[in-house]
């Protein structure tokens, strides 16, 4: 009996961030084969290891199939139809911000990300990634004087090559999956954070991600390594122009957390979703995984997922440390023909660990919202604990939710919990809020942000009341 | 007493109006008339349409109005959203509240208030200032600044739920309350918080309508009307003895009325 024009209405809020940066830029052409390969690798200077790592990552893609498991629906790929390096043109060494092309200042003004020193934002050190590069990072100076490294892998390929040596596909090898393969050979930039022995760093962090050109796919790698007893939060930020084409954003996070060490990893994703008809969006194929390396290390993932026209992604946990802890507060809304796949996985190696899964779906329009996850508990894994909860709210008749929960145990001294359930915004709770003066689509935006109450906790404060206010965007006339 | 009432115009008025849900009729004509500083108590047997009645006037989405009229200070009120009709001052207090998990009871009750505030061009109160307000009305219900902090009526018990609805009555202020069975389930005690919170928040401007079983509420607010409602229609209006005589011979005893038109 819910007015389904109504609901309509409320999702159909226009996307903001929709549009293009007119920049020259330098694209190499389309196709991928060894020598575009090598031809990245040169471009970016790089030591031979990392040529090396990418020409074998590109032998195993290439005998690699694309999955279908996930039973997302799309045109398939062409992968020869993709740029695999676009990058805006600027003077080849930049030594201050000044020097950055005002149109990509502006460009991340616009998104709400300013980066020039009056302007920046005062809490939160950035790291601007525009296409295939880094554009420039905030607060290094600051940051260096704690011993905290925070720069574009690119850089730290140079300055930090024995880091990146020692770390680099050790938590997703290249032949992990076909789109860690493939960004394992492609990758073009993407954010790198050292955090040394005992230091809390002092601010959180924070990339932002940010697509322009309509045919070039973005392959971001992130690296994070936490050494014993540091800690840090670290947040992302995503959002495209809208296209008509599909454009596909394969980006690999690796996380290390040494004994005693903390890191929190929060992302708020908004790629260009496509329109109503399900025309266009990002595809957003994504391997996010963390190492609790050390005794008592803690990695926490939190997400926030509204955009993208797939979403398949699965920030995992493997936890080797005893009382190692894995964390996965999960919001994902999905509207008009969006897909979403998303969940985590919590590989229980040592002893006495214990994870916490948490995941809210909300399901609009004609989309389909899944959750997937795995908790695994090995043999060596005695005394430890998961709990798992998982709940999905539906909005309309029209969208579908699932939720495929898989349990491995080879561990009896082991605890396992699961909840799941699914609910509708319910006529009588619309009433109850309407009845008290509160507006119909306030009334919705309310039950929603209730209902992700658990996970918005867990996100840092800013980051929530963003998060609170682009659900309610979103979901602004799909509700009725 | 009830002629000087008179003098003034009604806050509510529902004429012959008839109502069905799925197509299956629930109101079947139902005339009342509420006058500033009137409680009109709503008796009759489960399923008769009482809280069909309160929903409709409250604006609930599930039923349609397949004749009459409701108006609210003169004005008809028929095609306004549940909301509207909040705003503008009619307040349901609902049988059984409904949970909303995950949204602060503090944070409904404020969007609430400034909601109804900012319809009577009063300013909106921040956190600190509602905070205080608050604090305020919570006395009227004696319930503890624990509650605001919970979700919306989860966990609450019967009882507290019902001192909720009372609660935002009382920010809320509005020109007519019809609460709804708001009595049931409340042990003695909890029975006279409530009342003296509705006597505290209703003056001379002020119209009730109880929707109750019970003598025992009618004890606490003497009733000027008192009406009987069977099979979605008023069947016999009196003064607040005829909810005694109600009391005594149970609802059987209506059975025999007829209509009287």
């Amino acid at each position: 009996m819910v007015n389904e024009n109504l609901v309509k209405d409320v999702v159909k809020e226009p996307y903001k961030y929709g549009f293009v940066t007119d920049i020259e830029t330098e694209k190499i052409e389309k196709g991928l084969n060894e020598d575009i390969i090598r031809l990245i690798s040169q471009k970016k200077e790089e030591p031979k290891f990392l040529l090396d790592f990418r020409l074998k990552a590109f032998k195993k893609w290439q005998k690699m199939k694309e999955p279908d498991w996930a039973g997302l629906g799309y045109k398939k790929i062409d992968y020869q139809d993709i740029i695999y390096y676009s990058a805006p043109k600027q003077k080849q060494k930049i030594s201050s911000l000044d020097e950055v092309d005002p149109k990509l200042l502006e460009t991340f003004d616009k998104l709400g990300i300013p980066l020039t020193e009056q302007k920046k934002l005062t809490n939160v050190a950035v790291d601007a990634v525009f296409d295939s590069v880094s554009i420039a990072t905030t607060f290094r100076e600051e940051l260096a004087e704690h011993g905290v490294t925070f720069c574009s892998i690119s850089e730290a390929v140079k300055n930090h090559a024995d880091l990146i040596e020692k770390y680099l596909g050790t938590v997703v090898p290249a032949s992990d999956n076909y789109f860690a393969a493939l960004n394992s050979a492609v990758f073009s930039d993407g954010s790198f954070v050292y955090i040394p022995k005992g230091v809390t760093c002092p601010m959180d962090l924070s990339s932002y991600f940010r697509i322009n050109s309509g045919d070039s796919g973005q392959f971001e790698r992130t690296l994070i390594i936490a050494e014993e007893s540091s800690s840090v939060s670290y947040l992302e930020g995503c959002t495209a122009p809208m296209f008509d084409t599909n454009t596909l954003h394969a980006a690999v996070v690796e996380l290390i957390a040494l004994d005693d060490a903390s890191i929190k990893y929060s992302t708020v994703q908004n790629w260009y979703a496509g329109d109503e008809e399900g025309i266009g969006g990002i595809f957003n194929f994504v391997t996010k995984r963390g190492k609790c390396l050390g005794k008592r290390s803690k990695i926490s993932w939190s997400q926030v997922e509204t955009g993208s026209a797939i979403t398949w992604k699965y920030p995992s946990c493997l936890l080797l440390g005893e009382e190692s802890v894995g964390e996965f507060y999960s919001v994902a809304l999905t509207n008009n023909l969006q897909q979403a796949d998303t969940g985590t996985k919590m590989i229980h190696i040592g002893p006495k660990t214990k994870s916490t899964i948490v995941s809210k779906g909300i399901s609009a329009g004609n989309s389909k919202n899944s959750y997937r996850g795995l908790v695994k508990m090995g043999t060596k894994a005695s005394g430890s604990r998961n709990y798992s909860q998982c709940d999905s709210m539906l909005i309309g008749d029209q969208a579908s939710a699932n939720t495929f929960p898989y349990i491995k145990s080879q561990q009896p001294n082991s605890e396992i919990e699961h909840e799941a359930s699914t609910c509708r915004i319910s006529e009588d709770q619309l009433f109850y809020l309407q009845s008290r003066g509160i507006e119909f689509e306030e009334a919705v935006s309310m039950m929603v942000s209730g209902f992700c109450r658990d996970v918005f906790n867990q996100l840092p404060m800013e980051f929530a009341a963003e998060a609170d206010k682009l659900l309610a965007l979103k979901l602004e006339g799909s509700v009725g | 007493m009830q002629n000087k009432m008179k003098e003034s115009d009604p806050i509510l008025e529902v004429k012959n109006l008839s109502a069905s849900t799925d197509n299956l009729p629930i109101l079947k004509g139902v005339s009342l008339t509420v006058y500033p500083g009137e409680v009109h108590a709503i008796m009759g047997r489960n399923g008769c349409g009482k809280s069909t009645l309160s929903k409709i006037i409250a604006g609930h989405p599930s039923y349609n109005i397949t004749n009459g009229d409701i108006k609210f200070l003169g004005e008809n009120i028929n095609s306004l959203e549940p909301e509207e009709r909040a705003q503008s001052g009619i307040f349901l207090g609902f049988q059984y509240p409904i949970e909303i998990p995950g949204v602060s009871n503090l944070e409904f009750l404020r969007v609430s208030t400034n909601a109804r505030r900012k319809f009577l061009n009063k300013e909106e109160l921040d956190t600190f200032d509602f905070e205080e307000l608050v604090k305020e009305k919570l006395e009227i219900v004696k319930m503890d600044h624990a509650f605001l902090s919970r979700s919306v009526n989860q966990g609450f018990s019967g009882g507290e739920k019902k001192r909720n609805e009372i609660l935002q009555m009382a920010l809320l202020e509005p020109k007519i309350a019809i609460l709804d069975e708001t009595d049931s389930g409340l042990d003695i005690d909890a029975l006279r918080i409530v009342a003296s919170g509705i006597k505290k928040i209703s003056n001379a401007q002020t119209g009730i309508i109880l929707i109750t079983h019970y003598q025992r509420l009618l004890d606490e607010i003497k009733p000027n009307y008192v009406h009987v409602m069977s099979d979605g229609q008023i069947i016999k209006t009196g003064e607040s003895n005829l909810a005694l005589e109600l009391e005594e011979k149970g609802y059987e005893w209506t059975d025999n009325f007829i209509k009287e038109t």
